[in-house]
């Protein structure tokens, strides 16, 4: 199904001619640039990519990209998506998303397009934030926050979106900071050789309306030791020394130090994001200290289209009918004379 | 067991009306689909209307539990399920109650004397059994104990158990009331057949108990006389019976063949539309993609997704769903993609009256969205031409890159009727606006000059990148534009484009009279009802009323005022408020418009038409 590519792209054969008008600073400007530059190295067409949105600030994304585009409705990007890859499977089809989007209005739709499968990318930018609207309150704002919309704090408590998409039987997620370009693009290929609808939530951040929420999991100084980033076969170690990790105790996650107590890297647990079982996954979405990121979940399964594929090939050949008209003229009919 | 109080009735008829009725549970529509469908091939026209209770099982016995099935059957055309009865059968005290006031005096009921017991005439409200307190004289009674009568039948068959027994007693009134009108068996022995293939013992159960109807009508001699309905003159050709839902999914699945695209259907369950989705389902050997998406939203949007990406995209629902679906209606028609949406409209507003029909949705599919947002709006008119309308607003939608909005109701949609199957080949070609091949300075929002209609680039083809979406879009290259000068323009183009279907559509024709002193106007599924009233009053001697019946609403066609100068009144009869009546008005300036409404759920009886045109003409 991968196809050839006659052309070799460069990240600038996928910059549209339209100015790009996020706020200086912002992160979104790091996903575009992440994305423009792995779309050369996902070896598609460019023709046969297509990024849909709804509406937010992350939803300006297709009009920055020179492939296909669809600028929707506010919550509906995963529907629309789902119906062109249905049309075409063929076509490498990328929902762009913000929490807003994806999990308030949009929240139907999110859950049941990770239930079914399809074999589509989402890329849900997370600034826990009502950015186009100028600042309220979103599903993914904490408690206590002070927004416009909860001037004296927040009283809603928030969905993770990996929980949630778990939960709704997500096959693939990765969560990843918003300031780490290269590692985006690594996942952002990563997703799109996943077949079937992978999630990747990014840290971004807002700096108008939300600046630093991200800062004490994401800056530079302190993102190894407040970071886990997952990685497939490989033992769960964190730390700027490269000395922590994380062991089940009992029912729950515990961090441990090398070194101490005892302990040994053969101690500590080793990531199997192709594990059926999401239980390990829902943990580690789960923790607080510290944050996972890297691909939390990469589960293969048949997707939406094979399945559809397999029954209609079934179908067809079991059937009498290849026309209309055989239809048509088949069964209780009677002459008039 | 007979009560004969008045005399018989003649022996050839050349049209009759029958009703089953029973509980939810007695397999009424069952019944009559059998009955209707063994007429049609008998060769007589048809016309059915089954009425039944939005719960599924409602309590036994309890009168608004009561299903029924009506079905007009003729020597002579038959254009409604008709008014008044001229045969009940009624399998308990509940169906008779309800239903007994749609009976023509001194014709004939047929009842269930086992079910007339002292637990379901008080259910039925009946103080005294109406069936001994002489309440029924002026009607030829005829009383069975068709319960009883069954379990005899069926003494020898194994592997029943109580309740299946009992349940086949739909079957005992149907033999009956086959033999009553000269019609064969085998069509329902067919039926069975293939129904029961793998369980035999109910193949053998319904065919008993069918034959025990039939010969214990025919043997017992309680039944006067058997009527003879003969053939109907019908245009030659090859029929079936369709229902209005099952018409709408062919054309669509025709018009995908026509037009050479693969047919998508998203769409969410909603009565009565569910059924155009259980149709299409049946058909992934064309290649049909029916997703049946989370909710009404997803239905369309879905459609949409599958409209940008080059395949003839559908979504079908109900009022509510169409509510539901506006903000995206809007986003089809700013992004100028082809799409049809149908509407099986119900009795509104919320949910309403979810198994009953009306009219009333007329102004939603005009003006249910946000901003300017014309589309095209078009509506069926019979259960049979379903199909056509379906053909068309494919091939609106595609020729002219619009979503097409079809309208039907409940009546039209579970209504069955005779279709003359249209081969493939009699239809007429779909054109599309897609283009294949790059070329410089290519655009999205290129238009075809005569239809305005923007050129189709579709996802795969190289060289057409390009973002669309529901921000206002720069008139040619479709990219944001939100400067005022073109949102006018933009604004203006997209109502043009619409009003331009006007030179693509038929002009509309009047029936009975070219002109005169009254014309009755309707739209949509009410064809049937008004064509028969004008037939019957012109034939009464009426000759100076008109009948104009409107399938294209959204633009109208070209002639419409002209036609309206030829009438000295104009009657819009419509089942809601005045919808129709009020965009005739806004349209039309120097006109009276009169109008004649029906908001119960039903359709237009004859009588109270023909009332209403008798006061309007001397």
């Amino acid at each position: 199904m991968e196809a050839i590519v006659e052309k070799k792209y460069t990240y600038k054969d996928f910059e549209s001619d339209q100015e790009v008008r996020w706020c200086p600073g912002c992160d979104d400007y790091v996903i575009l640039r992440s994305m423009q530059k792995a779309l050369p190295e996902m070896g598609v067409k460019k023709e046969e990519v297509v990024f849909v949105s709804g509406i937010g600030c992350s939803s300006r994304f297709p009009y920055y990209m020179d492939t296909y585009g669809m600028h929707s409705i506010h919550g509906r990007a995963p529907a629309i998506a789902s119906g062109i890859k249905l049309a075409n499977p063929k076509l490498s089809v990328w929902v762009m998303t913000g929490d807003g989007d994806a999990m308030a209005i949009g929240g139907n739709h999110f859950i049941h397009v990770l239930r079914r499968n399809i074999d589509l990318n989402i890329v849900l930018f997370n600034n826990e934030i009502y950015g186009l609207t100028k600042g309220q309150f979103s599903p993914t704002s904490l408690v206590g926050q002070k927004t416009k919309s909860s001037p004296y704090g927040n009283t809603q408590p928030p969905f993770s979106p990996g929980e949630l998409a778990l939960g709704a039987n997500a096959r693939f997620f990765g969560r990843i900071g918003g300031n780490v370009p290269k590692d985006i693009s690594q996942m952002l290929i990563e997703a799109h050789k996943f077949k079937g609808t992978s999630l990747i939530e990014v840290l971004q951040n807002c700096v108008i309306f939300n600046d630093g929420c991200y800062n004490h999991i994401t800056n530079k100084d302190v993102k190894e030791d407040k970071q886990i980033y997952l990685e497939h076969g490989k033992p769960m170690i964190f730390g700027k020394n490269r000395d922590k990790g994380l062991r089940l105790n009992k029912l729950k996650l515990e961090v441990v130090t090398i070194g101490e107590n005892g302990i040994t890297e053969d101690d500590l647990l080793v990531h199997n994001a192709k594990e059926k079982d999401p239980t390990m996954h829902q943990m580690l979405v789960r923790l607080e200290y510290p944050v996972a990121t890297g691909i939390i979940r990469s589960f293969d399964d048949v997707t939406l289209e094979e399945r559809e594929d397999a029954l209609t090939k079934q179908v067809k050949a079991n059937s009498k009918f290849s026309k209309t008209n055989d239809l048509f003229f088949s069964g209780e009919i009677y002459m008039v004379k | 067991m007979i009560t004969e109080k008045l005399k018989l009735q003649p022996e050839v008829l050349e049209a009759v009306v029958i009703r089953f009725v029973g509980d939810s549970g007695d397999g009424m529509q069952l019944t009559g689909t059998q009955f209707s469908d063994t007429s049609a091939m008998f060769g007589n026209d048809i016309a059915t209307f089954p009425n039944y209770p939005s719960e599924i099982r409602a309590p036994q016995g309890s009168l608004y539990g009561v299903s029924g099935f009506q079905v007009h059957i003729g020597s002579v055309e038959v254009s409604t399920p008709g008014d008044n009865l001229d045969l009940l059968v009624a399998m308990n005290p509940a169906g008779l109650k309800t239903n007994l006031y749609a009976l023509k005096p001194g014709h004939t009921i047929i009842v269930d004397t086992d079910a007339f017991n002292k637990k379901n005439l008080e259910k039925a409200q009946y103080e005294t059994n109406p069936l001994e307190d002489h309440s029924l004289d002026n009607y030829r009674v005829i009383q069975v104990d068709m319960t009883s009568l069954t379990k005899e039948a069926l003494k020898n068959v194994e592997g029943l158990d109580n309740k299946a027994i009992t349940r086949s007693k739909n079957m005992f009134a149907l033999g009956m009331v086959y033999w009553m009108y000269g019609r064969a068996k085998e069509h329902t022995i067919d039926f069975f057949n293939k129904k029961f293939k793998t369980k035999p013992h109910l193949i053998e159960a319904n065919t008993k108990v069918l034959n025990a109807g039939y010969y214990f009508a025919e043997t017992l001699e309680l039944i006067p006389n058997a009527y003879t309905i003969s053939p109907a003159k019908m245009p030659s050709g090859t029929y079936r019976v369709i229902m209005g839902n099952t018409a709408t999914a062919w054309g669509f699945l025709a018009a995908a063949e026509k037009s050479g695209l693969e047919l998508f259907l998203g769409s969410y369950p909603i009565t009565p539309a569910t059924d155009i989705l259980h149709e299409m389902v049946k058909h992934k050997h064309f290649g049909v993609k029916a997703f049946q998406a989370e909710d009404e939203i997803a239905g369309i949007a879905s459609a949409i997704g599958a409209a940008f990406a080059g395949d003839l995209a559908i979504t079908t629902t109900s009022g509510p769903g169409l509510a539901l679906k506006g903000e995206a209606l809007g986003l089809a028609m700013i992004m100028e993609l082809p799409l049809v949406v149908v509407n099986v409209q119900r009795g509104g507003p919320s949910t309403g009256l979810p198994t009953k029909t009306e009219q009333s949705d007329l102004m939603q599919a005009m003006y249910g969205r946000n901003g300017e947002s014309p589309v095209i709006v078009i509506a069926a008119s019979t259960p049979a031409n379903c199909f056509n309308f379906a053909f068309q607003a494919a091939k609106l939608a595609l020729e002219h890159m619009t979503p097409v909005i079809l309208l039907t109701d409940g009546y039209i949609a579970n209504g069955s009727a005779p279709w003359k199957i249209q081969s493939i080949d009699e239809l007429p070609e779909i054109k599309n606006n897609i283009t294949k091949t790059a070329y410089e300075n290519w655009q999205p929002y290129t238009r075809n000059q005569d239809t305005l209609a923007r050129n189709w680039g579709i996802p795969g083809t190289p060289g057409f990148e390009h973002r669309i979406g529901g921000l206002e879009k720069d008139s040619v290259t479709g990219n944001v534009n939100q400067a005022p000068e073109n949102h006018e323009k933009m604004t203006k183009i997209r109502a043009e484009k619409v009003k331009r279907v006007q030179n693509y559509i038929p002009e509309i024709k009047t029936e009975f009279a070219d002109s005169g002193d009254l014309l009755v106007v309707g739209w949509g599924g009410t064809y049937g009802s008004l064509h028969s009233a004008v037939k019957q009053i012109n034939l009464e001697g009426y000759k100076n009323i008109g009948f104009a019946h409107f399938n294209y609403i959204n633009p109208l066609p070209k002639n419409t005022e002209a036609l309206f100068k030829r009438f000295k009144k104009i009657l819009v009869c419509e089942l809601n408020n005045g919808q129709f009546v009020n965009i005739l008005r806004m349209n039309f300036n120097g006109f009276e418009f009169l109008q004649f409404n029906k908001i119960q759920g039903l359709p237009f009886g004859n009588n109270e038409l023909i009332d209403e045109f008798k006061k309007l003409v001397k």
